[in-house]
């Protein structure tokens, strides 16, 4: 009996035990892996050059340019994508009549799950050739198409857990503002959004961490040219794509294959700012 | 002064509406283009067939079967560690500093983006463990990936349980351990199954993690064994439209694929919403 009992929770905290040991896996893999390449180009370089030619003689291992690209990438897709994730929340948690958000909630949350590749060859096929023909760029696979792909594919995201967040702010607030005079659209802007601040920064911060280590959609629509752009629709080559279309390509245990293990690390150090960002926004709101 | 509220008031509503209608033409455009494209390449040959002459002409039969395979096996796998790890959360969550490092790995699990799991995948299971890309490799890759999906969905399954259940329990002599084997899963179940549902379709779908663990472009050959390379739906459009050099004819087939890819993630979702929604509607505490 005790025997039993004893057992089974050594067996769940063993296996809550494992997730932690999983995360540490991963995070040593890309370590092991990502530090040998400090040996050949150091930090100073690896970070301001925006030479990426792993493949010449010799190489050249610098990833400004794919930061840049990645950072573009993500900033176009937030901007298009906060404005609408937000305006969906409000008015799927303000606005819509019951049966209406009934019907909202959950074809957003379906959204949600679309894959990526998807929106990467929707991207490829369909929206590259329109903006060559619309707009008259030579390149369709660029900047612009790969941030607008972006943010639709984070609009879901940030608009579920803005509603969330806009949803339980307590009744109490919203009908004392009514009581004192103050129309729907005040109440919402100058009570309920504040009160929601903490939950909605950390939407649009995770929408930022889901954006930034997106791989297929930047991978298919980007353009995949390392370098610094001119313009909004010239072609980068995003941290995530980077990994993706090379790692293919090389032999274990080259400067490259470290290298890409490099920017894996850079990818991983900016989400998990991004996770304990909103880790202590949820802090800051439960203590108060 | 009153106008101007109210003209205030106006324009920010409709400016609501703006956003609710864009993204909604936005993704009413998407899924239009991509099914009415991929209609008319469908067919019973497409879905049980294997594909010919070099990707160009017939069916994705071995991508659905690889497709299966590598989510039964991840979340078989992820399942059961899932499950325990909640019930650590929510029931025993003892030492608290314990708890607090769980729940921080399980939330940067749940960041980390998905090509890094591929990294450590390739690291760890195709290289150290020398499982070799396989379908094994790229199961247990998506199913570290599903692990916090799964880990939160059950926690909140659990949470869902009322206290007067366990208290009830308790106070009949029943055991911690026979409480939660008899009352909280069991009541919790149908929510638990609805999380697992829901991390189906997350894992279906995804590209980045088996890109070098255990997908390959082309095999005629299902499956034999779990070390055997497979094909997948979601890496398969990918391959379709980045590799071989028949464009007109392989576009097709990616978007015939990413219909059969799309219309088996939202049947999986909407089953578990569908199955939530009934819940919801015949609990009776």
């Amino acid at each position: 009996m005790k025997m039993k009992e004893k057992i089974f929770k050594i067996i769940t905290y063993s296996s809550s035990i494992m997730t932690i040991i999983f995360l540490l896996g991963i995070i040593t893999s890309i370590f092991a892996e990502g530090i040998p390449i400090f040996k050949e180009v150091n930090l100073k370089d690896f970070f301001s050059s925006p030479n990426w030619h792993p493949t010449c003689f010799p190489p050249d291992f610098g990833i400004l340019s794919l930061i840049v690209g990645s950072f573009l990438v993500t900033l176009g897709a937030l901007i298009i994508a906060v404005p609408l994730g937000i305006g969906v929340a409000i008015y799927i948690s303000e606005i819509a009549p019951f049966k209406v958000k009934e019907i909202l909630k959950p074809t957003v949350e379906l959204l949600a799950g679309i894959p990526s590749v998807v929106y990467g060859l929707f991207g490829l096929i369909f929206v590259s050739p329109l903006i060559t023909n619309l707009l008259g760029v030579p390149i369709g696979l660029n900047i612009f198409n790969a941030a607008l792909i972006l943010g639709i594919m984070i609009v879901p995201i940030i608009s579920s857990m803005s509603e969330d967040a806009l949803s339980s702010v307590p009744k109490s607030l919203r009908e004392a503002s009514y009581g004192l005079g103050a129309n729907k659209w005040e109440t919402t802007i100058k009570i309920v959004l504040p009160a929601a601040k903490s939950g909605i920064f950390s939407s649009i911060i995770l929408g930022f961490g889901r954006a930034v280590g997106e791989t297929m959609v930047v991978l298919m629509v980007a353009g995949g040219a390392a370098q610094i752009p001119d313009s909004l629709f010239d072609p980068v080559r995003p941290m995530p794509a980077t990994i993706a279309a090379e790692m293919g390509e090389t032999a274990i245990g080259t400067p490259h294959f470290h290298a890409l293990y490099g920017i894996a690390i850079v990818l991983f150090i900016i989400t998990f700012v991004s996770i304990l960002l909103i880790e202590i926004l949820r802090k800051g709101k439960s203590i108060k | 002064m009153k106008n101007s509220r109210k003209i205030k008031a106006a324009i920010g509503i409709f400016s609501l509406n703006v956003s609710i209608f864009l993204t909604i033409s936005f993704l009413a455009i998407f899924l239009i283009v991509i099914f009415s494209k991929g209609f008319s390449v469908l067919s019973w040959e497409f879905i049980s067939t294997s594909p010919r002459k070099y990707m160009t002409e017939g069916g994705i039969y071995p991508a659905i079967v690889g497709t299966f395979w590598l989510t039964l096996i991840s979340v078989g796998f992820a399942l059961p560690f899932g499950v325990l790890t909640a019930i650590f959360l929510t029931s025993y969550a003892k030492p608290y500093w314990l708890v607090r490092i769980v729940r921080t790995a399980i939330n940067t699990l749940a960041g980390v983006p998905s090509i890094i799991f591929g990294l450590f995948g390739l690291t760890v299971f195709v290289n150290l463990f020398h499982f070799d890309v396989s379908l094994l490799s790229g199961a247990l890759t998506l199913g570290i990936l599903a692990l916090p999906v799964i880990i939160n969905n059950t926690e909140e399954a659990i949470r869902t349980v009322p206290n007067d259940f366990i208290e009830a329990s308790l106070a009949l002599g029943a055991t911690q351990r026979q409480t939660i084997l008899r009352v909280i899963l069991p009541t919790a179940f149908p929510n638990i199954l609805t999380g697992t549902i829901i991390s189906i379709g997350r894992v279906a779908g995804e590209t980045a993690p088996i890109l070098f663990t255990a997908a390959t472009f082309y095999t005629r050959q299902l499956p034999r064994s779990v070390f055997d390379e497979v094909m997948a739906l979601p890496y398969h459009i990918y391959a379709l439209l980045t590799e071989g050099s028949h464009a007109e004819k392989q576009v097709p087939i990616a978007y015939g694929t990413a219909v059969i890819l799309l219309l088996l993630v939202l049947f999986v979702s909407t089953i578990a919403i569908v199955i939530r929604y009934k819940i919801r509607k015949k609990r009776k505490w």
